[in-house]
């Protein structure tokens, strides 16, 4: 076996760098932004449509929520999702329809392998890392804010 | 690993003395470090590719036998449309040959997915005998150079060999659910759904199997699975050198030298680290992960990969090179990543390999010439 030591590695990896074609940058910010953008513009429109039936803002953000991520699951199914992932990158995978995309997909990918160790076992495979980091996260905020002595409202909806 | 550039040290030319001596009888059928020469070149008699619906739209779908409609073959899974592939084109090639299954001695094939499942499961429906092969994306020469070992070595008439990959089971194994929204880098390769079969025979018409040169495990400590081209370059550029410095000859002794799947990026890192050797393979090189698809508007970023990639495009369109007469010798270099999703996570380079076959073709009845 041939292994690089770790110089001659470096060097490979900086000699096939100039191969590489550059990550399209740019266009990839444009092209997020305007997906991201387009369904938050939905998120919103959902929003003002249910307090236009007349619940308050806090009472509405939920049933809009549930809609974005109906959505991003249905989408999903219909093997639409993944081609706005490819051309939306993080604008489509950062809104909640990305969520249930995250879940739906892994869903659909192992229903194969049976409802506990396929669906059951795979279900959190992506969005699993996002729960448990997000909850650590909550966990390290809130210790900051008894240790500071900051007092509030008990956070953001 | 000293002094002679990045991989291609310890080259070493000339037959290995102590093996020479050990077997007087016979003519030596080992050259050099890692080559084997073949006395009688056993013959491809028959080939036989099937491909998914995204390969048959690319620029080779004329040379492919079968173009399948959907990925799904109508089965209840993608493994079980993998299946179908193998065992279609082992069947379509047999029968090109004229050949019964039990009249085949061995099947020597193998897949991408964990212990080889599809080629198993399509050597239980064959019912031949099987060895199942395994080098990753560099299983077809690696089967080929078996085949060609056990036929030269009278331990058998027939051998069957065949590779299959499937897109969609080479993701969910490897990478992501296929219905996630993620966007793939620049580098990535697309595995190509299809299966390519060949029949292998001690005698017969058909292409020659004149040498093999089984490569070393090169790993320049690459760890981007979304990157394998980078990896495998290298491991191309060892076997290539070692091949020709153990067959003493040339890249213009070849008439084309096709990679497996190193794709667009991956080729154009070899032929300059081969021209950094002092090897210039000039416009003999061609990859089949490069040609299987449109460069642009098949959004498959770098080119097509998996051992389906290579045996397809061989079984369908170097094949036909062959018996057109458009090449007579031809360098075949199948190229594999050796990674796993554990070693990956794990945080491991990438170990690759890269195995040779040397294709001739023969007109029938016509002498080798050595």
């Amino acid at each position: 076996m041939v292994q690089a030591s770790r110089e001659q590695a470096r060097r490979y990896q900086a000699f096939v760098r100039q191969y590489h074609p550059p990550r399209p940058v740019l266009r990839n910010c444009v092209l997020a932004f305007l997906v991201g953008g387009t369904i938050c513009a939905i998120g919103q429109g959902l929003l003002n449509l249910f307090m236009v039936q007349g619940l308050p803002l806090k009472e509405a953000t939920g049933p809009a929520l549930a809609v974005l991520v109906a959505m991003g699951a249905l989408l999903t199914g219909l093997g639409v999702y993944d081609d706005i992932g490819r051309i939306g990158g993080m604008g489509a995978a950062l809104p909640i329809s990305g969520f249930a995309n995250a879940i739906t997909a892994p869903a659909l990918e192992f229903k194969r392998e049976g409802y506990v160790f396929g669906i059951g076992q795979r279900l959190f495979q992506i969005a699993g890392p996002v729960v448990v980091y997000g909850m650590v996260a909550a966990v390290a905020m809130a210790t900051i804010r008894i240790v500071l002595g900051l007092t509030g409202t008990g956070g953001a909806p | 690993m000293d002094g002679r550039g990045p991989v291609l040290a310890e080259g070493e030319a000339g037959a290995d003395r102590r093996t020479a001596r050990r077997t007087p009888q016979r003519a030596p059928r080992r050259l050099g470090k890692q080559t084997v020469i073949f006395s009688h070149p056993p013959a491809i008699v028959s080939a036989a590719s099937v491909v998914g619906p995204m390969e048959g739209k690319g620029p080779l779908a004329e040379h492919f036998d079968v173009v399948t409609e959907n990925v799904l073959m109508g089965e209840k899974s993608w493994e079980r449309a993998e299946v179908r592939m193998m065992i279609e084109a082992s069947e379509l090639a047999l029968k090109k040959a004229g050949l019964q299954h039990r009249q085949v001695d061995w099947i020597l094939a193998g897949d991408l997915l964990n212990q080889i499942t599809c080629t198993h499961m399509a050597a239980r429906t064959l019912d031949i005998p099987a060895l199942g092969q395994f080098s990753a994306c560099a299983t077809l020469a690696q089967g080929l150079a078996v085949a060609g070992m056990i036929l030269d070595g009278g331990f058998g008439r027939w051998c069957l060999v065949g590779c299959c990959s499937h897109h969609d089971t080479a993701e969910r194994q490897y990478r992501l659910p296929t219905e996630f929204a993620s966007q793939r880098p620049p580098t990535a390769q697309w595995t190509v759904t299809g299966a390519g079969a060949f029949v292998v025979g001690a005698e017969g018409d058909g292409p020659v199997i004149t040498h093999a040169t089984l490569g070393r495990v090169v790993d320049m400590g690459l760890k981007d699975p979304y990157d394998m081209g980078s990896a495998m370059a290298p491991a191309a550029a060892d076997t290539i050198w070692q091949h020709l410095a153990d067959t003493h000859r040339r890249p213009e002794d070849y008439d084309l030298i096709v990679t497996g799947d190193l794709a667009h990026i991956g080729s154009a890192i070899l032929v300059d680290l081969l021209k950094e050797n002092g090897l210039d393979v000039g416009d003999r090189a061609l990859d089949c992960g490069a040609m299987i698809y449109k460069q642009s508007g098949q959004d498959v970023h770098a080119g097509g990969s998996g051992c389906g990639c290579s045996a397809t495009v061989v079984a369908g369109y170097i094949m036909n090179v062959l018996s057109r007469g458009n090449a007579r010798r031809v360098l075949l270099v199948c190229t594999g990543s050796l990674h796993s999703v554990t070693t990956y996570q794990q945080g491991e380079t990438i170990p690759c390999i890269a195995h040779a076959v040397v294709l001739e073709a023969r007109r029938p009845g016509q002498e080798e010439d050595r």
